[in-house]
């Protein structure tokens, strides 16, 4: 085995590009380990802890691409490799069917498109701050899907966006549906009279999912970025799209979802809702009700409950919260009796895999109530994942947490991350697998498959120990996403996944089937 | 509003655009060029010591030494060069461009240039065809041979041609063949048949026998590239003025000596800013490869720098197929050093871009801003000297040029007192 | 242009980063332009620095 490395000078490609890339020239015959990635401090690192690294580092820049490999020369070689890079590049070039010109900077982009009034930054970090002040500079609403953006920088654009009275959606913003378009991760839904603003990407998916498939539709879904409510911030993206919707004529009720805000946060919120002439129900994730109630506003117990009760409303009907099940108490006690009747005795553990953080959040703050469950995301410190080497617990991962993504795309583009957690953190102790399966825009394209083809192979494994696992489900997309939700639910059903409308009635027959685990025979 | 620069480049630009581009004739090398010698001879590119020359350049010089007279065989010519009796400058220091190794010596005949606009005029030596060609480094007999013909019979003809006729507006010219698929540094093949077609009758009427003209005008129709070495001075003569233009950011040069990439920039006056040349990943000749290629060499993208030639790219689609692309992709260069340049050419209009005009005027804070290089489409020189084309693709300039010269720009406005703290 | 008026308009999108993004906006018919995204000045920052200063000369 002899370590190479190739560089291309002054180059430049996305990062998700250049994962995918890594994973296919993985494959090629004779390559025993590669490496693509742009010359920064972070890929550099990860080079050379993957044994990667050779004296050509050192010339390295963050506008050099490089690609290191570690082959056998009896069986490739690097031209080899540049050659597959190249063909990998062409086929997606072609898959693009991109012809068309493309501007090397914003300014030029904006002279070739009159009338361009959306500007979405998806550029590394450290660049994205500076590309987002000469988007509001220059009168262009903005969607920043980037992350590691400083509170300052973020605050600074929100203020000027704000002064500007445009749109400043982010940093680390996945969800937005304006003027029925979605950007970045969203479902293809119905366009409608419930306008939406999320803190919270696939929070707010799964919001639009189920209005849609109560048979409602979206006016406006704007996103503002995880951090928005926090106090450095002050709601400012909250306040300007709540402001908009109040305004907006095609909106008459608005959903705004976030995790609890700080209570000065809040207050603003609620002081703009006491003078709302139109409903608005507020999902703060596990918040406090009788705040938002005092407001005049709708509480909610999940991302659900928010949908259904925003249709309600919307359509003048009676709501009440919902807690249980589409389908009947009895049935639902029978697939637990069912699910629970497949498993061993020693069998009582929970592996929560989630992609969509919002999804995961929902799902501990209704499991880790009434089971201990160690997180990435965990609800006291001492539950943290880190207290738990041996494994021995019920474990709820958020997958697209920092430390699963680094130099790796996000779980809902690519699903290896998942499929890698899948085998090692599930074993003859487990009882039941949660999941969630996000489709739509910027999803991978398959997502039900990839779940069940693990899904299948751990069959496979724990059948040697003559034992089985109980598989639940729910899929947050809708029948006009590419991936098409009755196609999804159909390949999940045949695999005896147990599919369930919702996340919150996915969570809930999860703890179901726990409770049922730990109350015995 | 950095309105010192702005109006500088306008002025520039200005000085770019009216620029007339006139052949008025042709007259020797050392009656013509100033400050031209019998000791000096000129080359492509920005300075450079004999030592430092690549084969190209080298073998130019020694078919030069025996051309004149100053060396018998090429050894006696290489010891002459190195000994110290020859003085070498740029083409550019002395009003000349040359194509490849551009060597221009006392007694070559060249096309004499005026641009009317500002009464300047540029100098260029006539084309000598394909082959085993001086410009290319080639030093054997048959290579002096060749320059004597031309010395003997094809200027005196041409002198009195273009006597006859009177001046020819090159503008107009190139104007016309940049919308007849040529962009006259590659392709040069319309614009030599624009040529060949309002001369021809002058020809006829020249002192000469008949069979003198008809030899001349089977040699200028032999070589498609006969109306580069007009093109090139066409250029050199509009851009040189615009060189004058304190505080503007616009390159008014670009040329390369085989071993360095040279530029200048207007408000920098007649600074280099070098950097070494590249080595052209392009398309070779059966037989070649990149390891026999020499660096990039010549003066001829004084023809992009007025933004003709790789610029305009999307006007020629034949030459993208030589230089391995699409017609597509001609229009993606063309189309992308609009982001580079500063205004469209008022005179040079391509059908492929919607007649846009060509991108005129490099700003080197553009360059360095987007990252965007100037496109240069070029023929690869073998290394040694004489054995000729070896390929020709698509080449950049170092970006370190810009970036010497950025830094030389603010140190300058700086020194100035002109930068607010 | 202020976020009621974005309701209104014809949404035209410039896209800086992700390929995939532009891809999804144009498969619905949106019309987006696709940055050919580098760092401004390529990032060095000596550069960046130059050309704010260039920005900084004083009006006659």
């Amino acid at each position: 085995m002899t370590l190479h490395t190739s560089i291309k000078r002054n180059a430049y490609y996305d990062s998700v590009t250049l994962m995918l890339l890594s994973r296919e020239l993985q494959k090629l015959e004779g390559v025993e380990d590669v490496l693509v990635g742009m010359g920064t401090d972070l890929n550099l690192d990860l080079a050379r802890d993957l044994g990667l690294a050779t004296s050509e580092f050192e010339t390295l820049t963050p506008n050099d691409l490089f690609i290191a490999a570690k082959i056998d020369e009896a069986l490739t070689s690097m031209k080899a490799i540049e050659a597959a890079f190249n063909e990998y590049l062409n086929k997606s070039a072609e898959l693009d069917g991109n012809d068309d010109y493309q501007p090397p900077s914003l300014r030029s982009a904006i002279q070739d498109l009159p009338g361009a009034n959306m500007v979405l930054v998806s550029v590394p970090g450290q660049y994205a701050a500076a590309e987002v002040e000469d988007a509001l500079d220059a009168g262009l609403h903005v969607m920043l899907f980037s992350d590691n953006v400083s509170v300052e920088d973020e605050l600074r654009l929100k203020q000027k966006a704000v002064e500007k009275g445009l749109l400043m959606m982010g940093p680390d913003c996945g969800t937005a549906i304006i003027n029925g378009k979605p950007l970045c991760f969203a479902n293809a839904v119905r366009r409608g009279r419930i306008g939406v603003v999320g803190a919270s990407g696939t929070g707010t998916q799964e919001v639009t999912v189920q209005i849609h498939k109560l048979g409602e539709g979206l006016s406006q879904v704007i996103g503002t970025g995880g951090r928005d409510l926090k106090e450095q911030i002050g709601g400012l993206m909250m306040i300007q799209g709540f402001e908009s919707l109040i305004a907006d004529p095609e909106t008459d009720l608005i959903v705004l979802i976030s995790k609890p805000p700080a209570p000065s946060m809040a207050e603003k919120i609620y002081r703009i809702a006491k003078t709302s002439p139109k409903p608005v129900v507020i999902d703060f994730i596990g918040g406090d009700r009788t705040a938002i109630e005092a407001a005049g506003a709708i509480a909610c117990i999940s991302l659900e409950d928010a949908a259904q009760k925003a249709v309600k409303v919307l359509r003048g009907q009676e709501y009440a919260d919902f807690t249980g099940f589409s389908l009947p108490e009895d049935e639902i006690d029978q697939i637990v009796e069912d699910a629970v009747a497949r498993l061993k005795s020693d069998q009582t553990e929970l592996r929560a895999l989630f992609t969509g953080g919002t999804l995961a959040d929902e799902a501990m703050k209704l499991l880790g109530v009434h089971h201990n469950i160690y997180s990435n995301i965990p609800l006291s410190p001492e539950m943290a994942i880190e207290n738990l080497p041996s494994g021995r617990g019920h474990i709820c991962l958020d997958l697209g947490e920092d430390q699963f993504t680094r130099g790796r795309p996000h779980p809902m583009i690519d699903p290896q991350t998942r499929t890698e957690f899948f085998r090692s953190h599930v074993d003859g102790q487990t009882a039941v697998i949660l999941v969630d399966v996000v489709l739509g825009f910027g999803s991978y394209n398959d997502p039900a498959g990839a779940v069940v083809a693990s899904v299948r192979e751990i069959r496979q494994r724990l059948s040697r120990q003559s034992k089985d696992v109980v598989v639940i489900a729910s899929v947050c997309g809708t029948e006009l996403d590419n991936q098409d939700l009755n196609k999804s639910i159909a390949t999940l059903q045949a695999e005896g996944i147990l599919v369930m409308p919702s996340n919150a009635q996915a969570v809930r027959l999860t703890d179901k089937v726990m409770q049922r685990i730990k109350k015995g025979v | 509003m950095i309105e010192l620069i702005e109006t500088a480049n306008k002025e520039a630009l200005e000085i770019i655009q009216n620029g007339q581009p006139t052949l008025i004739g042709l007259g020797v090398a050392g009656d013509v060029i100033p400050g031209m010698a019998k000791d000096l001879f000129l080359h492509a590119g920005p300075p450079i010591t004999w030592e430092k020359m690549s084969g190209p350049l080298r073998g130019g010089v020694m078919a030069g030494l025996m051309y004149e007279g100053l060396a018998a065989t090429p050894e006696e010519a290489a010891e002459y060069a190195a000994s110290g009796k020859l003085r070498f400058d740029p083409c550019h220091h002395h009003d000349a461009v040359g194509p490849m190794a551009g060597i221009v010596t006392s007694r070559m005949p060249v096309w004499i240039i005026e641009n009317k606009a500002y009464g300047n005029r540029a100098y260029c030596t006539l084309n000598e065809g394909l082959g085993k060609v001086l410009r290319m480094g080639a030093y054997g007999p048959e290579v002096i041979k060749h320059l004597q013909w031309m010395e003997k019979v094809l200027y005196p003809v041409l002198k009195e041609t273009i006597e006859i006729h009177g001046p020819i507006d090159l503008k107009i010219m190139i104007a016309q063949a940049v919308q007849m698929g040529d962009e006259v540094h590659n392709r040069n093949k319309a614009a030599t048949s624009l040529l060949i077609r309002e001369i021809a009758p002058s020809i006829l009427k020249t002192s000469f026998s008949n069979e003198e003209k008809i030899v001349v005008l089977e040699f200028l129709n032999s070589n498609d590239h006969t109306f580069l070495n007009l093109s090139m001075p066409a250029a050199k003569a509009t851009l040189e003025p615009a060189g004058k233009v304190k505080h503007s950011t616009i390159v008014y040069t670009m040329a390369r000596n085989g071993t360095e990439f040279g530029i200048r920039v207007a408000g920098l006056g007649a600074r280099w800013f070098t950097a070494p040349a590249e080595i052209i990943d392009g398309l070779y000749f059966p037989g070649f490869s990149m390891q026999d290629a020499n660096p990039d060499v010549g003066d001829s993208c004084i023809t992009e720098t007025l933004g003709i030639g790789g610029f305009s790219m999307a006007t020629a689609p034949a030459i993208v197929q030589f230089v391995g692309g699409t017609p597509k992709d001609a229009v993606r260069y063309t189309t992308s050093m609009y982001e580079i340049t500063t205004e469209e050419s008022r005179a040079y209009k391509l059908p492929p871009m919607n007649f846009r005009g060509a991108p005129t005027g490099i700003d080197i804070r553009k360059v360095i801003e987007t990252q965007v290089l100037p496109v240069i489409n070029t023929g690869i020189a073998h290394k040694e000297a004489g054995v000729g084309q070896v390929g020709a693709g698509i080449v950049h300039p170092p970006m370190v040029c810009f970036e010497q010269a950025l830094e030389a720009f603010v140190n300058l406005l700086e020194d100035e007192g002109l930068l607010e703290e | 242009m202020s976020v009621n008026d974005l309701f209104k308009q014809e949404l035209k999108v410039v896209n800086l980063g992700l390929k995939s993004f532009h891809n999804d906006l144009k498969s619905q018919g949106v019309t987006v332009v696709q940055v050919n995204w580098k760092p401004k000045a390529g990032g060095k920052k000596n550069m960046l620095d130059l050309l704010s200063k260039i920005n900084k000369v004083k009006k006659s």
